[in-house]
């Protein structure tokens, strides 16, 4: 599931990466959106990230906190939120299984079991689902 | 006197040639860019922090622990025939290996023997990480049949009798241990495991508990094992500081070349990476079946549930840390198609002393594994990572040369080095 995710975008980019000659060391796009605060895909929901010490460490264990709120502006506390993702350019997933353990009040959620074992483009994405509906939310990394 | 006009002009050309070469010099000290210089900060030794503490292991960071696990990482008592220790396998002298494509012990094993060296820093222990410590690991081999063979409740006897008050120290007092068969453990071993069974479920506990405790004295020897600085720290080190490089600092060009494919288009870095040259994950890297015919090996498909099902495990009954301290467990990644034949990308430092290579021995030359990273060949199962690089044949030797630049001696306290002082106590 994890892995067909991520295969899906590295075959967007495998002809890209084609042309470029080297899959392992192609460049990400450059018009890739690196906000820490997104809408998601079905326009239900807006999130924040906000990893734990603010940069993202490479081939550490860390957390994050996942801020998600209604497209009206409201706080979602109560939802299901699965954590999927990899490198596009390599074909892989992410090296751990990370989880939100526990929300933490006013649509805060904590991620725990993050971890990027190498530098380059990182794509991390949220399945949610609340009393809005299900969506998911993608959100690009420069590691 | 006046120069003849030959010399004259042979003067000129050494002038010239000087004044290139030392713009080269120069050129050479300006050359990484602000990313690369980063890049080489962050493989370089000066960036592996203080070594973290292992919550699952009390003694860790005993000295009296350590001195025991030294005995016990040498003593060949502690195997089925008398004649096998961890040191058989891990010479201290080899990089805490034994240069062979397959390790010996008992029998044949499937799989080559891995450094020592650094591996306190490792989440996962083996090829496949199917083991989360140090400590852990050590339970490995020794109940596996093919490396010490012995039996768990030969190991207590043998603590027992001849390292009874360095374990009480540590530990505090053994069991009592009379009348339990000289032979039993919870292995496959039909007549062993029938023993073990028959032992009460109290008593099995506290086996366990003493073999545990042997598995945490040896983890405080090996934490004491470490690297230290290769010549491509002090380049590195020089290089960060604007510091015209010594003779034991310099790099030639060859092996600065090799860097800057290693950290560039040859991508070696996607993986070796951090100032261990590893990421401390697994990858499939398409790398052959071995040449003599060994069960299947899938990798870390079935280490990764081992380790999760794991009878020593960071969250097990035997563990000294709290469930919330053993994060790589409880995230562990443990399905899927990328666990297939993915094994733990090892750490390079000292790598060029240490033939042959990955993890049944399958190449036995550096030139053979950058011929093998060219080629990228398909795996013999799961998907291979690796693209073909196209490399020049030059270029294959440039980051040979550079891989080279990695050896440096084991950094541990010299005694740690030898066997112990055979005089008991
Ligand atoms: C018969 C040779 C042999 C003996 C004896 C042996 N080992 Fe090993 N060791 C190996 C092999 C082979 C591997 C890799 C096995 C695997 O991945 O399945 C290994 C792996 C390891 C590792 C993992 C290193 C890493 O980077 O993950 C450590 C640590 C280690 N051994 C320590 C020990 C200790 C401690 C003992 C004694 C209790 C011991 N070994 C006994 C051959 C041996
Ligand atoms: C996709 C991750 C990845 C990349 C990229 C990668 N390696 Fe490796 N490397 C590994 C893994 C995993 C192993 C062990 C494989 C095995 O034993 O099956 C390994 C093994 C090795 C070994 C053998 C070490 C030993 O102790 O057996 C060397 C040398 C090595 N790599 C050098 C390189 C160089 C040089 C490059 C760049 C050309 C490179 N690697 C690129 C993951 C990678
Ligand atoms: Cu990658």
């Amino acid at each position: 599931m994890r892995f067909r995710a991520v295969t899906a975008l590295a075959t967007a980019f495998a002809a890209a990466a084609l042309l470029s000659g080297c899959m392992l060391l192609a460049r990400p796009p450059k018009d890739l959106d690196y906000s820490r605060t997104r809408a998601s895909e079905g326009g239900h929901y807006r999130a924040t990230i906000r990893p734990q010490g603010d940069s993202l460490p490479q081939g550490r264990l860390h957390r994050w906190t996942l801020h998600l709120e209604t497209a009206a502006g409201a706080p979602v506390d109560s939802a299901a939120v699965t954590v999927d993702g990899g490198m596009p350019q390599h074909g892989h997933g992410l090296p751990t299984q990370p989880r939100v353990t526990r929300a933490l009040g006013g649509g805060d959620h904590l991620v725990e079991g993050m971890k990027f074992n190498m530098g380059g483009w990182w794509v991390v994405k949220f399945r949610v689902r609340a009393t809005d509906g299900a969506d998911s939310l993608v959100f690009n990394l420069k590691v | 006197m006046r120069p003849a006009p030959l010399a004259a002009s042979a003067a000129a050309v050494l002038a010239l040639a000087l004044a290139l070469t030392s713009a080269a010099a120069s050129i050479t000290g300006a050359r990484w860019r602000a990313q690369e210089r980063e890049t080489l900060r962050s493989l370089s030794l000066a960036s592996l922090g203080p070594l973290a503490p292992d919550p699952s292991n009390r003694v860790a960071d005993d000295g009296a622990a350590a001195a025991l696990g030294h005995r016990l990482f040498f003593d060949a008592r502690l195997s089925g025939t008398g004649k096998v220790s961890c040191a058989t396998c891990h010479v201290p002298g080899k990089d805490f290996q034994d240069g062979v494509p397959l390790a010996e012990g008992v029998a044949l094993a499937a799989r080559r023997t891995m450094p020592v060296t650094g591996t306190a820093h490792s989440p996962w222990l083996f090829w496949d990480g199917r083991a989360d410590s140090q400590w852990a690991q050590a339970l490995g081999p020794l109940e596996s049949a093919v490396e010490h063979g012995g039996s768990r409740t030969q190991y207590a006897h043998a603590v027992a009798a001849h390292h009874r008050a360095e374990y009480e120290a540590v530990f505090g007092p053994l069991p009592r241990l009379d009348g339990l068969p000289r032979h039993a453990g919870p292995v496959a071993d039909t007549a062993w495991r029938g023993a073990w069974d028959r032992i009460p479920a109290s008593r099995r506990d506290e086996i366990s508990r003493v073999y545990a405790n042997i598995g945490k004295a040896i983890a405080a020897y090996e934490r004491r094992i470490g690297f230290s600085p290769s010549r491509f720290d002090r380049y590195v080190e020089a290089e960060l500081a604007g510091r015209p490089h010594t003779a034991a600092s310099a790099l030639d060009r060859d092996e600065e070349a090799g860097l800057r494919l290693f950290i560039g288009r040859a991508s070696c870095v996607n993986c070796h990476n951090g100032p261990r040259l590893t990421d401390d994950h697994f990858h499939n890297t398409g790398v052959p079946l071995p040449a003599t015919s060994l069960p299947f090996d899938s990798g870390r498909a079935v280490g990764a549930r081992q380790a999760v099902a794991g009878e020593f495990s960071c969250t097990s009954r035997y563990s000294d840390a709290k469930p919330d301290e053993c994060d790589e467990l409880r995230f562990a990644v443990t399905e899927g198609e990328e666990l297939v034949r993915a094994y733990k990308t090892p750490s390079l430092r000292g790598v060029a002393e240490r033939a042959p290579y990955m993890h049944a021995g399958q190449h036995a030359t550096l030139g053979e594994v950058l011929a093998h990273y060219d080629r990228a060949p398909t795996a013999p199962a799961g998907h291979s990572e690796l693209k073909p690089l196209r490399l020049s044949a030059a270029e294959r030797r440039q980051l040979e040369a550079f891989l080279r630049t990695l050896s440096a001696p084991v950094a541990a306290p010299a005694v740690f080095l030898r066997a112990p002082d055979a005089a008991p106590r």
